[in-house]
This record gives structure tokens, sequence and C-alpha cells, in this order.
């Protein structure tokens, strides 16, 4: 089946920077698709050209099939967006926000369906304007659904809330999910894509640096974990088995122990201690997070 | 007006195979008509949860004739010696209407564009001059409705009659006159990098024109230099041409067609430089 989207060679030239530097990203029906990336990275960039509103400078760009630089009412009666920085309309109630939105469509969603998708049953009759910050955004996002598109694009839909809003956003993102809807996602919440994404691709200096699930991205799942201790008074990293005092990594009142086997040592380990009689009350096993893996991919790059 | 609109498209749904208003058909897929409609009348509701337009459109300019009216009474002003009244009374009506057509609307369409609610709209599908026709309309729905305010209340406050035989020229004058300020607003909201200088930027220019173009004071005391620029800009016209309406010696329709033109004229100029201008992305982008 052919992607819902398809980029490859996109390159945008801001004067002698390239903002975008040559990227490569396909988009696959009924995927969740996190575009993640630092501040002024080319997330945002890259998706004003996927929703036509920027010029690219070279590249092939395909969404649903049409080169947006040349896209018409129908290709946008089929995608939804969710802005970065839209406001609410002034004047409008959520429910007359919708039902000035669905008369642009020729197949709308119902209007009450989708005011309760988001959540927004009880502010209804409420002024948009006078909504909080999430509040508005779900609005937001059913403004961007009530075309019923195939492929919605979220521009950080999520940056400035409070945790309980991210929460509630979350859940309606998921949501679209059962909607079978595909779903474009730029965030640079680490925590939000691995929740939600089905797949990941994390851009910085305007380049793809890593791409996949949030289990494997960066090659995180080879990634050695982490054992922490800390011994009693009179026992010292020395008196460790052969085995473990390979792996030692750091000592600093604590020990660290990386490992590719983590279960494997931690057993060794509690054998061990159990034969000298010690307990290790602050015994932490860490794989890394995709907060990390993150941080390492970025880190030079941003 | 919000009456006038459902009426309207009540009574074209009722052409279209007589659905009941809940039928689910959007105003898109009923024509372009519908489409315009159905954004007018969402931009005059939104218009009218706005204190500040329904004050300086609806109420300003009838403080205004109040003002002047008891200010210069019975004094006879301008060129043709009228009495205060019957010379405020179509001065301010074209206060009004540029009230409604170009100072509203700039400052509506920055702040749209600024806070990109003209940018969602344009990931819709729908087109870009059924937006720019409704709300348009919508100006234009005001300034009208603001104008008979001021004759019903020049009528019967103050005994200012227009004869009936200049009504069309009154109407063709402001229709113009609305129409070509609204265009001029879209041209004029692109000079505007943000919403706060909005405000500031449209008085600037249009509170010395009200001075120099007989809307607060008569042409005749002006010196002739400061004349001559009034005549440049369609100000001018715009209050001439329905003072003419007004004028004892009017016969025929009322209309003047050199003010007419000059509106129309501006009106023309406007649009292409909207044309080439207008863009619906907030200026203050963010990367």
């Amino acid at each position: 089946m052919e992607p819902v989207v398809s980029v490859h060679g996109l390159r945008k030239r801001y004067g002698h920077v390239d903002a975008v530097a040559g990227i490569d990203l396909e988009v696959q029906r009924g995927e969740i698709f996190a575009f993640l990336g630092p501040n002024g990275a080319g997330k945002t960039t890259t998706v004003e050209i996927l929703e036509g509103f920027r010029t690219r400078t070279s590249g092939e760009v395909r969404v649903l099939g049409v080169d947006p630089a040349n896209s018409d009412a129908a290709w946008r009666n089929r995608v939804g967006a969710v802005l970065q920085e839209s406001n609410a309309e002034p004047g409008l109630t959520v429910r007359e926000s919708l039902q000035l939105y669905s008369g642009y469509y020729l197949e709308p969603r119902d209007i009450d369906a989708t005011i309760a998708l988001v959540g927004l049953e009880e502010k209804a009759e409420t002024l948009a304007p006078q909504l909080s910050g999430g509040q508005r955004r779900r609005l937001d996002v059913a403004l961007a659904l009530i075309g019923d598109p195939e492929l919605i694009f979220l521009d950080e839909p999520t940056t400035g809330f409070d945790p309980s809003a991210r929460r509630t956003a979350w859940d309606v993102i998921d949501g679209l999910r059962a909607l079978g809807k595909t779903v474009f996602l730029t965030t640079h919440y680490m925590d939000e894509a691995e929740q939600l994404a089905d797949r990941i691709a994390v851009i910085a200096g305007g380049q793809i640096v890593a791409e996949g699930t949030p289990g494997t991205l960066g090659g995180r799942n080879r990634m050695a974990a982490t054992i922490r201790f800390t011994l009693p008074e009179g026992t010292g990293a020395e008196d460790l088995p052969v085995e473990l005092r390979a792996l030692l990594a750091g000592e600093d009142g604590r020990i660290t122990l990386t490992s590719q086997s983590p279960l494997a040592h931690v057993g060794a380990l509690a054998e061990w201690a159990r034969s000298r009689g010690i307990d290790l009350p602050d015994l932490d096993v860490r794989r890394p997070t995709l907060e990390d893996v993150y941080l390492e991919l970025t880190r030079s790059e941003a | 007006m919000i009456l006038f609109i459902r009426w309207l498209l009540r009574r074209r749904r009722e052409r279209r195979g007589g659905e009941p208003a809940s039928a689910g058909r959007t105003a898109a897929s009923r024509g372009p008509l519908a489409l315009v409609l159905h954004q007018a009348f969402y931009d005059l509701r939104g218009f009218l949860r706005n204190r500040q337009g329904r004050f300086f459109t609806l109420v300003l300019p009838l403080l205004f004739l109040v003002i002047f009216v008891a200010v210069f009474g019975n004094d006879k002003v301008g060129r043709l010696h009228l009495p205060a009244k019957v010379y405020y009374v179509p001065g301010i009506s074209a206060l009004a209407i540029i009230a409604a057509s170009f100072v509203n609307l700039v400052i509506s369409i920055t702040v749209l564009r600024e806070e990109a609610i003209l940018k969602r709209r344009r990931a819709t599908p729908v087109p870009a001059w059924a937006l720019i026709a409704g709300r348009t309309l919508t100006a234009l729905g005001v300034s009208l409705v603001s104008v008979i305010v001021l004759l019903l209340v020049g009528r019967f406050a103050y005994g200012v009659r227009l004869r009936a035989h200049t009504i069309p020229g009154l109407a063709i004058t402001a229709v113009v006159g609305s129409i070509s300020f609204c265009i001029l607003a879209y041209a004029f909201s692109t000079l505007i990098e943000n919403e706060d200088a909005a405000q500031p930027m449209v008085q600037a220019v249009m509170l010395p024109l009200y001075f120099i173009s007989g809307i607060f004071i008569p042409a005749v005391n002006l010196p002739s230099w400061l004349s001559h620029v009034a005549q440049v800009f369609p100000v001018q016209h715009l209050s001439d041409g329905l003072h003419h309406a007004f004028a004892p010696a009017t016969t025929g329709i009322g209309i003047v067609w050199s003010d007419i033109g000059v509106l129309a004229l501006w009106g023309a100029i406007g649009l292409v430089f909207a044309l080439f201008r207008f863009s619906w992305l907030p200026k203050a982008a963010t990367g």
C-alpha cells in the first residue's frame, strides 16, 4: 500500500543555512508517527511543507499521493492540521466554532460526537477564548477532526501543558488511533512520543539522526543497562566476584556496573550477597530511558 | 442582520428541495453563495459579541452626531450653509461606514492573521474568496445598519429629512464606499506587522483624514492646499457623496458619479495591492 506521507531528500534553505538538510520519511496508513527534535531542529519547517504552507528548496514530497505545494480543496478535505500557534475563533462558542468549520467540508463528522471525542461536552456553550490552554488545544484537535480527515498533523500539541492536561490530550490522541486515522505528531517531549507513537524519527540540525520504534530507537534495545548499589562498611568493589568486577564502571561510594545481560548479572550479584549475608537495599537496575537515547542523539547536533 | 442571513439561508435551502435546516447538507455542498452567507453569519456573531467592536462602530458615531449637533445646533455650516444637523447626519454616516468597513476590519483581519486563525481556516478546504466575501458582507451589513440608525436618529430626533428620490443615490454611495473601504482594509492590513500596531496605525491614518475631509470640520474652513490633499483620498469623496443626497438643491437620485468613481478607483487600487501582498500567515512567524 502507498505510504500516507513519503518524503525523499527534502531540503529547505534559508539564506546560507539548511533548516532541513535532505531528509527521508515514510508514514504508513493508520500509524501514529512521532517527529521528534529540539526547538529549531527543523520540525515545524518540515511539517509546514507537508501541510502545504511552505515551499521547499528541493526534494520529493507526497502526502496522500499529492504534492502539497500543488494541493487543492479536495486534498484539504482529507487532511486535518492542529497548528502550533493558532488561537481560538473570537466571539464563538465551542459548538459554534465547530459549526463554522463543519460548513467548510462536504462530509463533516457529527459535531456532538466530535465534541465528546475531545471531552468538551461541558464546555460546548462556552466562548472558545475563555477555555483553558488545554481545553483550547482539544478544541483545535476537534476543529482538525471535524472534516473527518484521513491524516492529521499535530504540531507540538501539548507544549506548555500541566501534567494532567497532557494526560487528557494523550487520551484524545490515542483515541484517533481507534478511529483509524494516520497521525503525524511533532513534539519535543520524549515521554509523549514513547506514550503515543508507533514509530519515531528524531531530527537534529536538519537531519534525521535516528528512526525506529520507541523500544528500538537509537539502538536502545541493545544499549547496556546500569546496575547500581551500595556495599556495606568493610566491603569493597574488590570483594565482588571476578565476573562482576569486569563490569565495574564507577565507584563513588556507590558501585556502578554496566551490563548487556542484566538478569544474569543481578542473579550473580544476589547469590554473592546472600552468601556473605549482605543486603543491598538501594539496588537499582536501569535501562537507558528514551530520554537518555534522545539526549545522546541530539547532543552534538543541537 | 443575523435574522436576515438566517432567513436567506433558510430560503435557499427551501428552494433546493425543501430540506429542513438539520438535514446535514453543509454550506460547502450548497454552493458559493451558501458558503459566503455561512461565513458572514459566524463572522457577524463574533463581531456582535465584541464589546469594543460594537462601541466603535455602532455607539461612537451616534455619540459624535449627538455632540456635534449639540455644539453647532442651528449654525449654518459648510459650502452650502446648511444647518449643522443637516450637515452632520451624512458626515457622521461616512464616519460610521469607515469605522465598520475599514477601522474595525483592519483590526479584525490583523488579529485573525497574527493569531493564526486565518492560517487554520486555510488548512481547511474553504476557498479564500469565501472567507473574504463573508467578512466583507458582515462589514457591509454593519455599515448599513449603522447608517440607518444615524438616519433614523437624524429624522426623528433632529427632523433631518432625507428626500425619497435621493435614497437610491445615498444607498449606492454607501454600498460602493463600504465595499471600497473593505478592500482597502485588506490592503492596509498587509502593512501592519502585529496586532498591537493595528489600532494605532489605522487611527494615525484615519484621524487626520476625518479632520481634512469634512467629517468633523466643514471643508470650507480649510486652507486650499489642505482641501487639495483631501481630494486625493477616499474619505472626502464618501462624505461628499453622502452630503449631496441631503443638499436641498439636489435633484434626481442624488448621486455624484465623480465621487463614486474615485471611491471605486481606490477600491481597485486596494484590490491590486491586496492581491499581491495579502498573506494568510502570521508575520511574526515562529521557526
